[in-house]
């Protein structure tokens, strides 16, 4: 069956959602980035049928002043043992003009 | 100064030539480019214009000794060449800041672009630049949310904004127009636009439009997962009439409007932003007829003043040019106004066509918006350029893609990520454009036959507009 042209809608969950999935190597890159700027990392999860809210729900507190990019990967896959159902997206605070510089979906429930 | 009244005329610089003034912390600064009459000297000139743009006209008048002048008046204080334009001089004048009523960028306009630009004794006048006390800037409303509150609305973090404007232009039916919208939305991107000459026209009303449109929203969000947006255009001939269309998309919970600020005026741009705010409505400003004000090197007035002006009337996106699209734009005077819409400190960098320090101090950012003739290929130069607090806007980057808008969007935001991604990751991403975008391209067909479409594209044409360096 010819489907080329046939564009399928998809539920993509904001920035670098039309891109694949990035691997446990490309998500420390991430890390890398945000640490080199100096911008704390941090984790939510919240259940998929919330996605639309602006609060998910904190894992844990904001990792202030960490360095060691194997530390955030390591909660990222602590979260995801102990909500293996929600969305969780890793994010990057920058208290300057508090916004998130880097925000992107990790897994999804 | 003799305190006896003389009628008749005097030389403008025995008054308002003053080399040795140090300009104040609270003085407005500007800066004209000028080619005077044959014959005047520079320093005449110069006075003229400190002079006509602020107390003084052509004759003495007695009524000038009923109040201080001195404290009033504007003073040329500094000539400089203009690099490669032996005609041409810059005149600096600092202007107290009583001259100007408070939050009125009309009153500061109406006085330094007024008269002064008819004035005979001048072959040329343009205004370059204008430097705002932060006391002035503390009395202006400014951009009803500013960009990090845009983004917290909006929930897009992390990289440039993605828009188009929906075509064709004129002549679409309001069901029809939303089809078009809600393809754009639906395939990935952010926000979708009004076009500027899209009013409240025969083929469509303003009221059908914002209907459709809703519905349009709602579904591609509740499909997508994503928040979505669409700049209805509020630009009409009356502010009543604005502040109407304005309230119904407010009714219909739309998260930004339009407005065009030079055809529409700097006083209708101001009240529709302090509506804005207190509505929590997002602003998007087009800037048709800025090319008739601010093109020609020699006259009018430069883009980075009328874009200060902006950010002071208020407004949380503002069109810039694209520097690699169909229209004019020079790299580095782009990035001098770019960084007047969006930081709290510009320092002078002739190099960049900013001749002046500028506070900002509080006064929230405005999203810069690339709009023009771009495409896909484009992507990886324009997040160089652009950086992650501006919109990017493919018109016919994305609704011309051969299977329609919603793999055109896709396209667009599948290149987007894709370059962001890989400048996080520390690479080259305007050197390595066509590395980049080929590896993405692997999981996107959307991206493969728009990169097909649109490779051999470029508009390299010589700017009209240069900066005065040599």
């Amino acid at each position: 069956m010819n489907t080329q042209g046939d564009y399928q809608t998809k539920s993509t969950l904001e920035t670098f959602g039309f891109i694949p999935k990035l691997t446990a190597e490309e998500v420390q890159k991430q890390i890398a980035y945000m640490i080199a700027n100096g911008w704390s990392p941090a984790i939510e999860h919240e259940h998929p049928s919330n996605k639309m809210e602006h609060y998910w729900t904190m894992w844990k507190l904001p990792f202030f002043g960490e360095t060691n990019m194997a530390n955030v990967l390591s909660e990222l896959e602590a979260c995801r043992r102990s909500y293996p159902d929600h969305n969780i997206r890793l994010i990057g605070y920058d208290p300057y003009t508090q916004s998130q510089p880097v925000c992107f979906v990790v897994y999804e429930g | 100064m003799s305190n006896t009244y003389q009628a008749g005329v005097k030389e403008y610089r025995d008054k308002y030539w003053t080399p040795d003034y140090v300009p104040l912390d609270t003085d407005l600064l500007a800066c004209f480019k000028v080619i005077g009459q044959s014959g005047v000297p520079r320093e005449e000139v110069a006075a003229a214009v400190a002079a006509e743009s602020s107390t003084g006209t052509w004759s003495t008048v007695w009524s000038e000794y009923l109040t201080d002048l001195e404290f009033y008046k504007g003073r040329a204080y500094r000539i400089e060449d203009v690099p490669g334009d032996p005609d041409a001089f810059y005149t600096f004048i600092a202007y107290p800041l009583d001259l100007f009523e408070e939050g009125s960028v009309v009153n500061v306009l109406t006085s330094l672009v007024g008269n002064v630009f008819g004035f005979k004794a001048l072959r040329s006048l343009r205004l370059e630049d204008i430097r705002f006390p932060i006391a002035y800037i503390k009395t202006c409303g400014g951009p009803p949310a500013g960009i990090q509150l845009e983004r917290d609305r909006l929930n897009k973090y992390g990289r440039p904004l993605l828009g188009c404007t929906i075509k064709p232009k004129l002549g679409l039916s309001a069901k029809n127009y939303g089809r078009a919208v809600y393809e754009c939305l639906r395939g990935g991107l952010d926000l979708t636009k009004d076009d500027e000459n899209i009013n409240s026209q025969p083929f469509m009303r303003w009221r059908d439009r914002w209907d459709f449109v809703a519905e349009a929203i709602d579904k591609a969000e509740r499909e997508t997962g994503e928040r979505k947006g669409h700049y209805l255009n509020v630009t009409a001939s009356t502010p009543e009439e604005m502040y109407k269309r304005a309230e119904y998309a407010k009714e219909l919970n739309m998260p930004i409007i339009m407005h065009d600020f030079l055809t529409g005026g700097f006083t209708a741009n101001t009240g529709l932003a302090n509506w804005c705010r207190e509505n929590g409505i997002l602003l998007h400003i087009h800037r048709a007829m800025h090319a008739v004000i601010d093109r020609n090197p020699h006259h009018g007035i430069h883009f980075r003043v009328l874009a200060k002006c902006l950010r002071l009337s208020g407004g949380d996106q503002l069109h810039t040019g694209t520097v690699v699209g169909k229209l004019e734009g020079d790299r580095n005077s782009t990035l001098g106004f770019v960084d007047q819409l969006r930081e709290s400190f510009v320092p002078e960098d002739r190099s960049r066509g900013v001749f002046f320090d500028q506070d900002w101090g509080s006064m929230p950012g405005v999203f810069a918006v690339a709009s023009g003739g771009i495409h896909v290929w484009h992507m990886p130069a324009l997040v160089t350029i652009f950086g992650d607090d501006s919109c990017l806007q493919f018109g016919g980057g994305t609704q011309g893609h051969p299977w329609g808008n919603a793999a055109g969007a896709c396209a667009n935001r599948v290149a987007l990520e894709a370059s962001v991604k890989a400048r996080n990751e520390g690479r080259e991403i305007e050197k390595e454009a066509r590395d980049i975008l080929t590896e993405a391209a692997k999981h996107s067909p959307e991206l493969a036959i728009a990169m097909e479409t649109w490779k051999e594209i470029v508009f390299e044409f010589d700017t009209v507009d240069k900066l005065d360096v040599q």
